[in-house]
């Protein structure tokens, strides 16, 4: 997983030396700490209130705590059906987020616009806001979110934060 | 026949198209010219005191020569009983009268009529498009000859272009 190994203390409270880079340092207080943005659009947003409360528990992943306003929040869950009507508004509360920011597009709709393949609902958020990552489901339960966001975190492990990002690693 | 639709072919003889029961539900369908005189009845007369509108929707049926169909149902809460009441109009004339003199709750419902089939409501208040954006200028998207996927309005963003340097 790409943690930073920590030694003896954990155990008996003395800390030891802890060798690491900076940027594991801040890659790892950066994947421990996803404040996501409070976003549901329809019904995957039930799973996302349910992957939150006590049973399934998201802040064991440093990802529970829900913020009201995108500029406290690093990553956007995009939660459900997106119409064309609510697409300015999720592109304004996108662009409201300060850097490093995340994007999940959680469950069908908000990938592809499912079954909805009508004039209304846009065909997928990642039309106007860059997608990290997908998780499919209709609606995905809690498990299959947990899932997306631990890809998230592998993911934030292998960014660059101060030298150059290699090629395969991009955006 | 039903004894609330022998009342109203009593009271409007020209009015009445027709009456059909099915189920228990009562579905009268009067003339246009006749809709706000009937509406005003069902809603006033003692017997009838349908005080409750319950929905405005609308049917489209292409092939016919009076293609667009408005549908109401109003319920009384007092006498328990409810009733649909129907009109047709044609697509070069799709205009009837708005029963927001009547039922207040028909604004919202009958603007919504307007904003997904196209009829407008002669003496409605403030007959604007409700769930489609003001500037939408693509049609009307619930008559039947409209493309499901819309006219490409739902892959224009042109707010994205906006912040643009």
């Amino acid at each position: 997983m790409g943690l930073i190994q920590l030694g003896r203390h954990e155990k008996d409270g003395d800390l030891d030396v802890i060798t690491t880079t900076v940027e594991k340092a801040v890659n790892w207080a950066r994947k421990g700490s996803l404040w996501p943005m409070t976003f549901g659009l329809a019904c995957c947003a039930i799973e996302m209130i349910a992957a939150v409360s006590s049973r399934y528990d998201m802040d064991r992943y440093g990802a529970g705590v829900f913020r009201a306003s995108p500029r406290q929040s690093d990553l956007m869950i995009v939660a459900g059906t997106v119409c064309r009507r609510m697409a300015p508004v999720i592109r304004k509360i996108y662009d409201q987020m300060p850097e490093p920011k995340y994007v999940i597009a959680m469950g069908s709709c908000a990938t592809s616009g499912n079954i909805y393949d009508s004039y209304s609902v846009v065909q997928g958020v990642d039309r106007f806001v860059p997608v990290d990552i997908y998780v499919p489901g209709c609606p995905p339960t809690p498990e299959a979110l947990f899932d997306g966001i631990l890809k998230l975190q592998e993911r934030i492990m292998q960014k660059r934060v101060f030298t150059k990002q290699p090629d395969a690693v991009k955006a | 026949m039903h004894a609330l639709a022998e009342r109203i072919q009593q009271e409007f003889p020209e009015g009445l198209v027709k009456a059909v029961e099915w189920r228990g539900d009562l579905a009268v369908t009067v003339t246009p010219k006749a809709l706000h005189d009937v509406a005003r009845f069902l809603h006033d007369d003692p017997g009838m005191d349908f005080d409750y509108i319950v929905h405005v929707s609308s049917v489209d049926w292409p092939d016919d020569d009076e293609r667009f169909e408005v549908v109401w149902e109003f319920y009384s809460i007092r006498k328990r009983h409810r009733i649909r009441l129907k009109t047709r109009v044609s697509e070069a004339d799709c205009t009837v009268d708005s029963l927001t003199d009547i039922w207040k709750g028909a604004d919202f419902m009958e603007r919504e009529v307007y904003d997904m089939m196209g009829i407008r409501f002669r003496n409605h208040p403030d007959l604007r498009r409700i769930l489609m954006p003001d500037e939408y200028t693509e049609g009307y998207p619930l008559r039947k000859d409209f493309p499901l996927q819309g006219k490409g309005w739902r892959d224009t963003f042109e707010f994205l272009n906006e912040g643009a340097q």
